[in-house]
């Protein structure tokens, strides 16, 4: 219940509890049964199994039990605000200002049609922070881009808290549960892998 | 069942010489109350899914076509081109729900009443029998990955029954240009999640007891006479 009022409890009951729960129990039970998908980590196993663009169909379980660990650690209690820092200035940089990447984000969100996810991505080629929006189990993992932040706007995420107000969830998201520390984190590691440019170290 | 779709006639009369003319869609009505279908889906859900889902594609579906109109009209191919998806997933929306209404009925009107006549017929002939029909469909119903449709139709060419499903809002016809949609069961997360939470297969379940045959049949009769 640490993300009253904005989540609720019974939300995440039902959507810890049994969706993620129910795709990592499937997964365990696909991978009980295939060696060779056995032995490789999460990660690999997403790639392997999205097989470039023609799923196998252990991908769809594979890939949302990544997908809800990773908006988990999305969030946290007391969260929203401004990101600080290298993240902030990395934003300005890519969309102009906050409140554009904000309304870009939401944006977004709302006219995503069907399930899926948006996402906040650092793009491996061309060097930037961007919005990403993905259906029903895609992650931008498979692209080979590095997910920062991400939203789950599959309705059952929001559906007992909100009903079909989109845009009062995705508000929300923004003003209280969103975690800039992760997301900061997330792109202090990815920053070992792409090279964000030159560190402004001062002139003495 | 009489299930009126209102239709306005919106003209735009700015220019004299300019007289289009613009269907517009509205709501149409139920024919029976939101709590009459319970306990197979609540009242709750009944009126959330007209008032609210539904009437957002309408809206949307509205705001689309006028733009198309509008950019038809300044012979702006690329934002024609551009609004399709709008128009398929908010029109799709309009189309879908719209036959939903009529495949269901409270039971004391019908609803959950086996097909009799041509169409029971069919169904014996093809699947076996009508529990056999409702297990395929409820499997098909129940892996549809994220959003869709589970729909029983007839290929009006071929005159036999299919079982399809859609995503997203995709009209059946995407699966095929001569499918005539029978029974469409909405498999959204929103038709079901206040009430069955996650158990998508208990709301395929029960939702038969309310499924109107006599509508499909009448569909059914219309294409194989």
């Amino acid at each position: 219940d640490a993300l009253e009022p904005y989540m609720s409890k019974r939300t995440l009951e039902l959507h810890w509890g049994e969706h993620h729960r129910g795709y990592v129990e499937s997964l365990n039970k696909y991978l009980e049964k295939d060696d060779i998908l056995y032995g490789y980590t999460l990660d690999e196993l997403i790639r392997v199994t999205y097989n470039n663009g023609n799923p196998l169909p252990e991908y769809n379980v594979a890939a949302q039990v990544w997908n809800h660990d990773f908006f988990w650690e999305s969030m946290q209690p007391g969260g929203g605000n401004l990101p600080i820092l290298g993240l902030l200035q990395q934003i300005e940089k890519d969309f102009g200002s906050f409140s554009n990447f904000r309304e870009e984000f939401t944006e977004t969100a709302l006219t995503l049609f069907g399930s899926g996810w948006v996402w906040l991505v650092l793009k491996r080629n061309e060097k930037r922070l961007a919005i990403a929006t993905t259906t029903n189990a895609v992650t931008p993992l498979v692209w080979d881009d590095i997910p920062l932040l991400s939203l789950d706007m599959w309705e059952h995420a929001y559906y007992l808290d909100y009903k079909n107000d989109k845009a009062r969830y995705v508000n929300v998201f923004m003003d209280h549960l969103v975690s800039w520390n992760a997301a900061l984190a997330r792109m202090a590691r990815a920053q070992s892998f792409v090279n964000l440019g030159e560190p402004k170290i001062p002139v003495a | 069942m009489a299930l009126r779709t209102l239709t306005t006639r919106k003209t735009l009369t700015t220019f004299p010489q300019q007289l289009r003319g613009l269907q517009t869609f509205t709501l149409p009505d139920l024919s029976y109350d939101y709590g009459a279908l319970e306990p197979a889906i609540s009242g709750d859900i009944m009126q959330l899914h007209h008032q609210k889902h539904h009437q957002t594609y309408i809206t949307n579906y509205n705001k689309a076509l006028e733009q198309l109109d509008d950019a038809i009209a300044k012979g702006d191919a690329s934002t024609a081109v551009k609004l399709h998806s709008a128009i398929k997933f908010n029109g799709g929306g309009h189309v879908n729900h719209s036959i939903f209404w009529k495949n269901l009925a409270p039971s004391k009107e019908g609803g959950g009443e086996p097909p009799h006549g041509s169409l029971g017929w069919a169904i014996d002939q093809s699947y076996g029998s009508l529990d056999k029909l409702i297990a395929k469909m409820n499997a098909e119903g129940a892996a549809v990955q994220g959003s869709g449709w589970v729909w029983l139709a007839v290929d009006k060419e071929l005159k036999r029954l299919v079982v399809e499903t859609t995503a997203n809002q995709d009209p059946l016809v995407t699966k095929g240009p001569s499918l005539v949609p029978l029974i469409g069961i909405d498999v959204w997360e929103h038709a079901y999640y206040l009430q069955y939470k996650n158990v998508r297969p208990d709301y395929l379940k029960n939702i038969w007891k309310v499924i109107n045959w006599k509508y499909a049949s009448e569909m059914y009769e219309k294409e194989c006479p």
